[in-house]
């Protein structure tokens, strides 16, 4: 036999799931403001989820997908882009979204079923959030190359679930980017759960990050509860990629402490032992253990916290219900540059005039 | 100008986007050094270089999904599909994203691409390469659908593509890239998108095509004038959205109409066309809309290909039926 190649895939982690290092920190890890920036994009994303849930189940959104346990990814992936940098979102990471300028009436529009959310200028190119699973992945690939084409000093980050690797779409994507050399970073959430569908029944690799072997690019395990971990292996993919180094694969392993969505019972799947067994790496307590210890967070910095998020996303949740529905015939407004005749008299007969 | 073929004239049209417009790129399979396997993008990458020329790894729906993305950041990508029965991977990205882009962001991204692929019959080609199936497109909001049917159609609709705001597919009619040559003035004019051709004004019957379709109808428009017959021929030419208003007029005057599609009967673009006839014109016919389609079985491969594809004779008996209807 002769060896053509063999790999290893390294998995990092700064903090233990106690808060505790687990050996040598960043730098960030000694900067108080990316850790309190961190902590409170977790602490709100966490509140506004809540929220989300509860008025999905008082009628007062549609069907609605929590980022519960997951946190640190959101937070991580959206401190760890530059503002020109182009985000690539799937529908699990509001807090990277908050991050990019995306607000909490944005989201909740779009959860309500109306597509001004993912209208908000101030976001400027960011993509919208994509509910096909892994469809996105070839538009980051292309925002990347165009980025690189102008000789703009972007990256673009592109989020995808565990289910997601299981797609063409993302091999195409990552394959692409590895032939282009382009500036592109996928970051997977390996929350465990597709659905009802584990981990282990999606695919037999031992890693989804040694999918980015296949593609010839880099591919490496973070713990995706470690907040820390995920804005310093982040940042320092997207950075290499600004360089012209090239794409990063990067499998942030996490865990879904709730359900897929608002329409979903994970009980029917999942058993309460498991579910149980993971809030011990909730990376919310982590990364306050982990302040606590260092000096730089009190009782009453939390105290504050949680009050001043709950009065933001009060604000924006009262922003979001005051909204005027759009009328009827904005179906049409935004379908084509301009609208062709045909459909114009679509519309007149939607709106009663003919 | 010169006298072209179809196949030169989509070569022309994109080198004339290519030259004005910075923002435009060509990607695809095989369209680099081998200029396509039509040679529809030959040249382009010693004019244009690897940097705006990009042969892609082979995925069709990574090839829709890289424009969609390019198209949003402010690029013209036109992308190709080698052949029209490899492109339904790619329907995912043109359903999915490419025809929502727009609307889904109230405007703040749009997606200013154009998906390329040489479509239809008649070129005694392998399984898979010979279908039909533009109405897959046509049915889907937020597309374009255009097909040309001659070499000076070719060159004004793709630039007018290449320009359009929004994305568009542009089927061409391979049976057609090298049957005739026209004079193609280079001169950078683009024809309107959404607009028929009407190719021959008549008083006694419409009859409708696109694409290579238009080569049959037009023999046999020409026969009918012999018999003393005085056919009205339509080229759609954008088959999505389509334009009634010249199809309704012209059917006004006539009374008869004859629609000719190499695509399988069933929900086809002829369907639409009937459907819409019957809806706003109805009062005008003096007998049934007729479509001459091929059937609505599996196309055949090559050595029964031309028993599916309408032939001059079927045209003429289904113009004749029309005709003689009391």
């Amino acid at each position: 036999m002769i060896k053509t190649t063999s790999f290893e895939i390294a998995y990092h982690q700064f903090l233990q799931p106690n808060g505790e290092p687990s050996g040598g920190l960043p730098p960030l890890a000694r900067d108080t403001d990316t850790l309190h920036a961190l902590y409170h994009n977790m602490v709100f994303t966490r509140l506004y989820d809540e929220r989300a849930v509860n008025m999905q189940r008082t009628g007062q959104i549609g069907t609605f997908a929590s980022s519960l346990g997951q946190e640190a990814i959101g937070a991580g992936v959206g401190h760890a882009m530059q503002p020109d940098d182009i985000i690539a979102p799937s529908f699990r990471e509001s807090g990277a979204l908050f991050f990019r300028g995306f607000r909490v009436r944005d989201l909740l529009l779009y959860w309500g079923g109306d597509e001004r959310g993912m209208s908000n200028p101030d976001v400027g190119d960011d993509f919208p959030i994509c509910v096909p699973i892994s469809t996105h992945c070839t538009h980051a690939a292309g925002a990347a190359f165009a980025v690189k084409y102008r000789n703009e000093p972007r990256v673009v980050v592109c989020l995808i679930g565990d289910g997601g690797t299981s797609k063409g779409d993302f091999y195409e994507a990552i394959n692409l980017a590895g032939v282009w050399n382009l500036p592109l970073v996928v970051v997977i959430n390996n929350n465990q759960w597709a659905i009802s569908v584990p981990r282990s029944m999606q695919t037999k690799t031992e890693t989804l990050a040694q999918k980015a072997i296949a593609a010839g690019i880099p591919g490496i395990q973070i713990d995706g509860n470690d907040p820390i971990a995920v804005r310093h292996h982040v940042a320092e993919a997207i950075e290499n990629a600004r360089h012209g180094n090239g794409p990063t694969l990067i499998e942030a392993i996490s865990y879904r402490l709730c359900h897929h969505t608002t329409a979903d019972d994970a009980t029917r799947y999942r058993s309460d032992k498991e579910l149980e067994a993971h809030r011990q790496y909730d990376p919310v307590p982590r990364l306050r253990t982990y302040m606590t210890q260092q000096g730089i967070w009190s009782e009453e910095q939390e105290t504050q916290l949680q009050t001043d998020c709950k009065t933001a996303i009060e604000q924006e949740v009262q922003h979001y219900l005051a909204s005027e529905p759009q009328p009827p015939e904005s179906m049409f407004d935004s379908l084509y540059a301009t609208l062709p005749g045909e459909l114009e008299s679509q519309r007149r007969s939607l709106m009663g005039k003919e | 100008m010169s006298d072209i073929t179809m196949i030169e004239a989509v070569n022309l049209a994109l080198h004339h986007g290519m030259e004005h417009d910075p923002a435009m790129v060509i990607l695809g399979e095989d369209i680099g050094i081998n200029g396509g396997v039509f040679r529809a993008t030959v040249d382009l990458l010693g004019r244009f270089g690897p940097e705006r020329v990009l042969d892609t790894p082979l995925a069709e729906n990574m090839i829709a999904g890289v424009a969609v993305g390019m198209a949003a950041q402010g690029l013209h990508p036109v992308a190709e599909i080698q052949f029209m029965g490899f492109i339904y991977p790619a329907l995912d990205q043109m359903v999915s994203h490419a025809g929502r882009l727009r609307n889904r962001t109230r405007g703040r991204l749009s997606c200013p691409m154009v998906l390329r692929a040489p479509y239809g019959g008649g070129i005694h080609a392998p399984e898979h390469h010979s279908e039909s199936t533009e109405a897959l497109f046509a049915h889907i909001p937020g597309l374009r659908v255009v097909i040309p049917s001659s070499p000076t159609r070719a060159y004004g609709l793709l630039l007018a593509s290449i320009r359009n705001p929004d994305p568009v597919i542009f089927l061409e009619p391979k049976r057609v890239y090298r049957l005739m040559k026209q004079g193609v003035k280079d001169n950078g004019e683009a024809l309107p998108l959404d607009t028929c051709f009407v190719l021959r004004p008549g008083s006694d019957i419409t009859l409708v095509s696109w694409g290579a379709m238009m080569h049959e109808t037009q023999l046999a428009a020409e026969q009918l004038a012999s018999e003393g017959v005085d056919a009205e021929v339509i080229d759609l030419a954008t088959i999505k959205p389509i334009d009634m208003e010249t199809i309704l007029e012209s059917v006004g005057r006539t009374g008869r109409c004859v629609i000719i599609q190499e695509a399988a009967s069933t929900c086809s673009v002829g369907s639409e066309i009937a459907a819409r006839l019957a809806e706003e014109g109805l009062m005008s016919l003096f007998a049934p809309i007729r479509r001459v389609s091929g059937y609505d079985t599996v196309m055949p491969m090559f050595r029964n290909e031309k028993h599916y594809m309408p032939s001059t004779e079927r045209i003429l008996q289904a113009v004749k039926e029309t005709l003689e209807y009391a």
